[in-house]
């Protein structure tokens, strides 16, 4: 398959980047790790007549802590999430998540950057961004701006990222020692999207769940934060009566889509499922 | 649309071409420089049929535009041999192993159990299946595909383990 024929950039800086948005319009598409992009360009569903690849910009990489932030560059590949040191001191479900995104190959290129912005429903990261309270930071003509995870995915494909703005880097608070943690998902095979995952993050004090934090992957048109279902969880000491309220809460925020992972019916009650198991399993690891 | 001008090393020589952005690696290997051993099976990014090395990174090359791999170095099924021509010690296993039926997917397979082995030189029988994980064989049942990696792991740890 031949993808449309199109202008290739590669800004050596957020700035010029940035122009080049400007400059071009909505005629440009940013190139992060491409294997969102590109195949959709192969299909001739996306035909952008510039790419703007964003490989050259190196302030756009790693992960750093500032101050009580943990801070992911959005060009930052999952590859490089699953061997990060910090991370897997610090925020170990990203590592798990990244585990279950794709296959080797695509998380040598995909990055966090792109699995943020893109919109897609079926995309892992932002349900867990969303347990963690984190924001997105996003550059543009007018300058900075930060905007809750919870509060980004306005529809599939759809977000508060403009046009002309830039995802450069993800930044959460850093989880406090002893929290438990889980993404359990649910697929068909090595490489594909979730017929139902969920992020659980929750903090046990004296054997009762002192704070929850759930989110839900393609399980709607958008992420899910299950507020209701993480309310559910505090203050019990997970008892099963306290879990299957969580799940009742967030079971009643679903809008499955049918699709090959089957019909809305059964993704409802797999997501039932891998929600029981991610809290049980982030029960096990809490301190 | 303008050619570009892009620049990259494959299999260790350094070459020169003009080749429209929009070209795929694979078909720039394939077609430009008749290295025919990565294969197109899927073209959709599942199968690894097509996987390549670029700078250190296992890559499915249906998926990443020649215009991404300008200035990177590309190695291919056809530089895993001994410059000199003898098999390398993947090659060999998969040989003496039964690694493959129609040998399809086997240049995948073994550019990307060739970067595994360098990033984990004596990996478990699930981290290779893990390790293998992009790439997909219609024939075997992987089972001799696992044994060949493990038989090339220990050959190339053979070596390394006398010396200490």
């Amino acid at each position: 398959m031949i993808p449309g024929a199109f202008e290739y950039h590669r800004p050596a800086s957020l700035a010029e980047a940035l122009g080049l948005l400007a400059d071009l319009g909505d005629e440009a598409r940013v190139l992060a790790g491409g294997h969102s992009l590109i195949p959709m360009m192969k299909l001739r569903m996306a035909l952008p007549e510039h790419l703007v690849d964003l490989q050259g910009l190196t302030e756009l990489k790693g992960v750093r802590e500032e101050g009580g932030d943990l801070v992911i560059g959005a060009m930052t590949t999952q590859r490089e999430i699953i061997e990060s040191e910090v991370l897997a001191r610090h925020c170990p479900i990203l590592r798990e998540t990244a585990e279950m995104i794709a296959d080797p190959q695509v998380r040598y290129c995909g990055t966090i950057g792109g699995n943020l912005a893109n919109g897609d429903p079926g995309n892992d990261m932002p349900a867990v961004m969303q347990a963690l309270d984190a924001r997105f930071r996003l550059e543009g003509p007018a300058g900075p701006r930060e905007v809750a995870a919870r509060d980004f995915y306005e529809a599939a494909f759809f977000t508060a990222r403009a046009e002309e703005e830039i995802l450069t880097a993800v930044a959460f608070p850093r989880p406090a020692a002893g929290q438990g943690w889980a993404y359990v998902k649910q697929k068909r095979k090595v490489g594909d999207y979730a017929t139902a995952a969920a992020a659980v993050l929750l903090t046990l004090e004296g054997g009762r769940c002192s704070a929850a934090a759930i989110g839900l992957t393609n399980l709607g048109d958008t992420p899910l934060f299950a507020e209701a279902a993480g309310a559910a969880l505090v203050g019990s000491a997970l008892e099963p009566a306290a879990v299957e309220a969580a799940v009742e809460a967030a079971k009643a925020i679903l809008q499955p889509a049918s699709d090959g992972r089957g019909p809305p019916e059964f993704r409802r009650h797999v997501a039932g499922v891998v929600l029981r198991r991610a809290i049980e399993t982030a029960r096990s690891r809490a301190a | 649309m303008a050619k570009m001008h892009v620049k990259l090393t494959v299999n260790g020589r350094a070459l020169e071409a003009l080749a429209e952005p929009r070209t795929l690696l694979i078909h720039f290997l394939r077609e430009e420089l008749g290295l025919t051993g990565p294969h197109i099976g899927c073209d959709t990014s599942h199968c690894g049929a097509c996987t390549v090395d670029l700078d250190g990174k296992s890559v499915k090359s249906c998926t990443l535009f020649v215009a991404q791999a300008n200035g990177a170095a590309v190695t291919t099924i056809e530089g895993i041999a001994q410059p000199d021509g003898s098999l390398h010690a993947l090659q060999d296993a998969f040989r003496e192993h039964h690694g493959l039926q129609c040998g399809f997917c086997t240049p995948g397979m073994i550019t990307r159990a060739w970067r595994l082995l360098q990033e984990n030189p004596d990996p478990s029988e699930a981290e290779i299946r893990q390790g293998i994980s992009g790439n997909l064989c219609r024939c075997t049942g992987y089972q001799n595909i696992v044994k060949s990696i493990r038989a090339a792991a220990d050959q190339l740890n053979a070596p390394r383990e006398a010396a200490e």
